[in-house]
C-alpha cells in the first residue's frame, strides 16, 4: 500500500482544496440567501390581517415541506426538474438554488421561533404607543429576537455543511466528489474518505464551539 | 362612565371584573364588541386606522407590567416614540425626556437598561414615557399590583404629583387609600359590568349597591 | 409542461415497499443507537477519565461530520482492511454509529436535567436509591427527552435516503429507478417527496399521540 507522501500529489491537494471551497461555498451562500428569504418570510408570517392569509397559509406549507423531505430528493426534484425544462444550469446551480429554498424553510422557522419568544408585552407597548407593525418589528421585537435566534442559526449552519455532502451525487465536485475522484484514481479508500472526514470536522467543529459560545453568552445576558 | 377633562377617575372592582379589560379595549387593544366610545364628542371608530392613531396620540398607558423596551436604555426608551414614531425634533424631545425622568426621580439612570432597574423605578420610566407624548389622558392599569410592598409608594408619590399638572386619568387600582384621595370620582364594576357610581366618599363609605357593599367590606377591612 | 403522475402512481406497491424499508432501517438504527447512546451516556457520567475522553472524542467527531461520508468511509474503506459489508449493512451501520452520538447527547442533556430539588425532595421522604431512579428520575428523563427523541427518528427516517447511493432499495433508490425506468423523474420524485412527508406527518402525529398519553407531554404540532 503507497504511502500517502508518496501518493498525494499536488493536483490531489489541489482538488481537496477546490472540493472544500465549493462546500464551504454552498453552505454559506445557501446559509447566507436563506438567512435573508427567511427573515422576509417570518416576518411576513407575523402580519395579523385577513388580507394575507393565503399567502401566510402557502409560507406554512413552504416551511413545512421543505422540512420533512430528505435533502437529497429536494436536490434530485430540483435537478430532474431544471433538465426537463432544459433550463441550462449548471450543477452547481441547481445545488445553490436547492440549498437556498431548504435554508430558507429551516432558518424562517429558527427566525420565527425568536420573534415569538419576545414578550407580548412589548407588542403591546408599542402598539399602545402608536408604533406600526413594521416599526415595532424594527425598534423593538427583532432587537430582542435576534439573541434567540443566533445559537440555532449557528446550528443551523453546521448541519448544513454535512448536508452539502450530498450534492456530490448531482455531480457538484465539492469535498465529497473530491474523496471520490481520489478514490477512483486508486488511492486507499480508508485514507481518502479518513481525510474527508477530518476536513469536514475541521470546518464544522469550530462553528460548534462558536455556537456554543454565543449560546451561554447570550444566555447570560438575558437574566429574565 | 365619563371622564372629564383634568378629572381622575378610579375603578375599582374585584378580579375578573373586566377593568383591564376596558382600559384595552378603550386603546384599541382588544377588540370592541358592543357598545359606542366618544371622544371630544365624536364617536370612535376602532376599525379606522387614522382614528386610531389619533387616539393614541392623546390617550397614552401604562402596564401592570410596565412592558419597557429591554433593548433600549430608560432615555431611549422614553424618546423612542416622540423621535421615530412622530418625528418631533430630537432636540426638544431630548430636553422633554431628561426633565420627564427627572420628574419621576430617575435622572440619575438614564443611560441604564431595564433589567437593571427594579420594579418601581421600572414603573416609573414606563410613566415617563407614557407622558412623552404629551397625552390629555393617562390609562393608569394596576401599575402597583406587580411591585414589591416597599416599592409601592414611589410609584404612587410620582402619580400623585402629576396629577396636580391637570391631565385626566383613568386609573384601575386596588389601593384603595390612593385611590380616595386622588379621585374625583370612582366606578365599581363587578363581572364586567358598571354596579356604581359615585364619589370616593359615596363610593368607599357609604355605597348603594350590595354588590359594592360587599366589596367595598372586604377591600377595607385590611 | 404536462405533467403524467399515472405510470408512477400505478407503482405505489413498489414505492411503498421502499418506504417501508426506510422506517425499517430508522427503526433498527434507532434501537441500536440508542443501545450505544444509553452506554455511552451513563459512561460519560460514571466512567473512569480516559474512558470520557474517549467517548466524547467519539460524540463529537460523529456528530461534526456527514452520515454520507461516514457510510462512504464504511462502504468502501473497509474491504480494503479485510472487512466486506453489503449495501445495507453498511448503511445501517453508518446510521447506527451517527444515531449513537446524537442520542448519546440528548440522553445526556435528559439526566442533566433532573434538578438536585427533586432528588433531595426523593431523598427525605425515604426513597431508596433504585426507587428514586424508577419513580422520579427516569419518568422526569423520558418526559424531557421524548420531543427530542421523537425528532431524532423523524431525522432519521429522512436520512435514510442517502442509503440509495450505496444502492439499497429504499425509497429513494426505487424513486430514482423508477424514474429512470419511465422517463419520468420529475413526477416520480413528486410523489417520493409526498411519501416522506406523509411519512414524517404521520410519524410526527403518532409521537404526539404517544407523547400525550404516556408521559402528559403537551406537544407543538409540526
Amino acid at each position: 500500500m503507497p504511502t500517502p507522501a508518496q501518493s498525494l500529489s499536488y493536483y490531489d491537494g489541489r482538488l481537496l482544496l477546490i472540493g472544500l471551497l465549493t462546500t464551504l461555498g454552498l453552505a454559506v451562500a445557501g446559509c447566507g440567501a436563506g438567512f435573508l428569504f427567511g427573515f422576509a418570510v417570518a416576518i411576513l408570517r407575523t402580519t395579523r390581517s385577513r388580507a394575507m392569509a393565503p399567502l401566510r397559509a402557502a409560507l406554512f406549507v413552504y416551511c413545512l415541506l421543505l422540512r420533512r423531505i430528505p435533502f437529497l430528493v429536494t436536490l434530485l426534484l430540483v435537478f430532474f426538474a431544471c433538465q426537463s425544462t432544459n433550463a441550462g444550469l449548471s450543477t452547481f446551480a441547481v445545488a445553490l438554488i436547492t440549498v437556498g429554498l431548504i435554508a430558507t424553510a429551516y432558518l424562517s422557522e429558527i427566525i420565527r421561533g425568536g420573534l415569538e419568544s419576545v414578550h407580548a408585552g412589548q407588542w403591546q407597548a408599542a402598539r399602545a404607543l402608536n408604533f406600526t407593525h413594521w416599526q415595532a418589528l424594527r425598534y423593538v421585537i427583532v432587537p430582542q429576537a435576534w439573541r434567540v435566534i443566533l445559537p440555532p442559526a449557528v446550528g443551523f449552519l453546521v448541519m448544513f455543511i454535512k448536508d452539502t455532502a450530498l450534492a456530490s451525487q448531482i455531480g457538484v465536485m465539492e469535498l465529497t466528489s473530491a474523496g471520490k475522484v481520489l478514490g477512483n484514481k486508486g488511492l486507499p479508500s480508508m485514507l481518502v474518505y479518513g481525510m474527508i472526514l477530518l476536513l469536514y470536522f475541521l470546518i464544522s467543529y469550530p462553528l460548534t464551539r462558536l455556537g456554543r459560545r454565543a449560546e451561554s453568552k447570550l444566555a447570560f445576558a438575558r437574566n429574565r | 362612565m365619563c371622564v372629564d377633562e383634568g378629572e381622575i377617575v378610579s375603578l375599582i372592582g374585584p378580579s375578573g371584573s373586566g377593568k383591564s379589560t376596558l382600559l384595552r379595549v378603550l386603546m384599541g387593544l382588544l377588540p370592541l364588541d358592543k357598545g359606542s366610545v366618544r371622544m371630544n364628542g365624536r364617536i370612535v371608530d376602532y376599525a379606522d386606522k387614522a382614528a386610531l392613531r389619533a387616539l393614541r396620540s392623546d390617550i397614552a398607558i401604562v402596564f401592570q407590567q410596565y412592558n419597557l423596551f429591554q433593548n433600549m436604555t430608560v432615555i431611549d426608551n422614553v424618546m423612542v416614540t416622540p423621535t421615530k414614531i412622530r418625528r418631533w425634533p430630537r432636540k426638544e424631545v431630548e430636553q422633554h425626556a431628561i426633565q420627564l425622568l427627572s420628574r419621576v426621580g430617575l435622572s440619575d439612570r438614564l443611560r441604564a437598561y431595564p433589567d437593571e432597574l427594579s420594579g418601581g423605578q421600572q414603573q416609573r420610566v414606563a410613566i415617563a414615557r407614557a407622558l412623552a407624548l404629551k397625552p390629555k389622558m393617562l390609562f393608569l392599569d394596576e401599575i402597583t399590583a406587580a411591585l414589591d410592598p416597599e416599592l409601592v409608594d414611589e410609584v404612587l408619590e410620582t402619580i400623585r404629583e402629576l396629577s396636580s399638572d391637570g391631565i385626566a386619568m383613568l386609573i384601575v387600582s386596588h389601593e384603595m387609600g390612593f385611590v380616595r384621595k386622588l379621585s374625583s370620582k370612582v366606578v365599581f364594576m363587578a363581572q364586567g359590568r358598571i354596579v356604581e357610581t359615585g364619589t370616593p366618599q359615596q363610593i368607599l363609605d357609604a355605597p348603594v349597591e350590595a354588590r359594592t357593599r360587599e366589596f367595598v367590606g372586604k377591600i377595607l377591612r385590611h | 409542461m404536462p405533467l403524467q403522475f399515472r405510470p408512477i402512481l400505478e407503482q405505489w406497491p413498489y414505492l411503498l415497499g421502499g418506504a417501508w424499508l426506510s422506517l425499517e432501517m430508522a427503526a433498527l438504527a434507532f434501537a441500536c443507537g440508542m443501545l450505544i447512546g444509553l452506554v455511552c451516556a451513563a459512561l460519560l457520567q460514571l466512567g473512569p477519565p480516559y474512558l470520557r475522553r474517549l467517548i466524547t472524542a467519539y460524540v463529537t467527531f460523529a456528530t461534526n461530520t456527514p452520515q454520507l461520508v461516514q457510510i462512504y468511509f464504511l462502504f468502501f474503506g473497509l474491504p480494503e482492511v479485510g472487512v466486506i459489508l453489503p449495501p445495507l449493512a453498511a448503511a445501517l451501520v453508518g446510521m447506527t454509529f451517527n444515531a449513537g452520538a446524537y442520542l448519546c447527547e440528548i440522553l445526556r442533556a435528559g439526566m442533566l436535567s433532573v434538578r438536585s430539588a427533586e432528588l433531595e425532595a426523593a431523598d427525605v421522604l425515604g426513597f431508596s436509591r433504585i426507587q428514586v431512579l424508577r419513580y422520579v428520575m427516569i419518568p422526569h428523563v423520558m418526559k424531557v427527552m421524548f420531543p427530542s427523541l421523537s425528532n431524532q427518528f423523524i431525522i432519521m427516517t429522512l436520512g435514510t435516503s442517502m442509503a440509495s447511493v450505496f444502492g439499497v432499495e429504499e425509497l429513494t433508490g426505487r424513486t430514482m429507478s423508477l424514474g429512470a425506468e419511465t422517463y419520468l423523474s420529475v413526477e416520480a420524485f413528486i410523489v417520493a417527496a409526498g411519501l416522506y412527508l406523509t411519512i414524517s406527518l404521520v410519524a410526527t402525529f403518532m409521537l404526539i399521540v404517544y407523547g400525550r398519553v404516556i408521559y402528559r407531554i403537551k406537544a407543538r404540532m409540526l
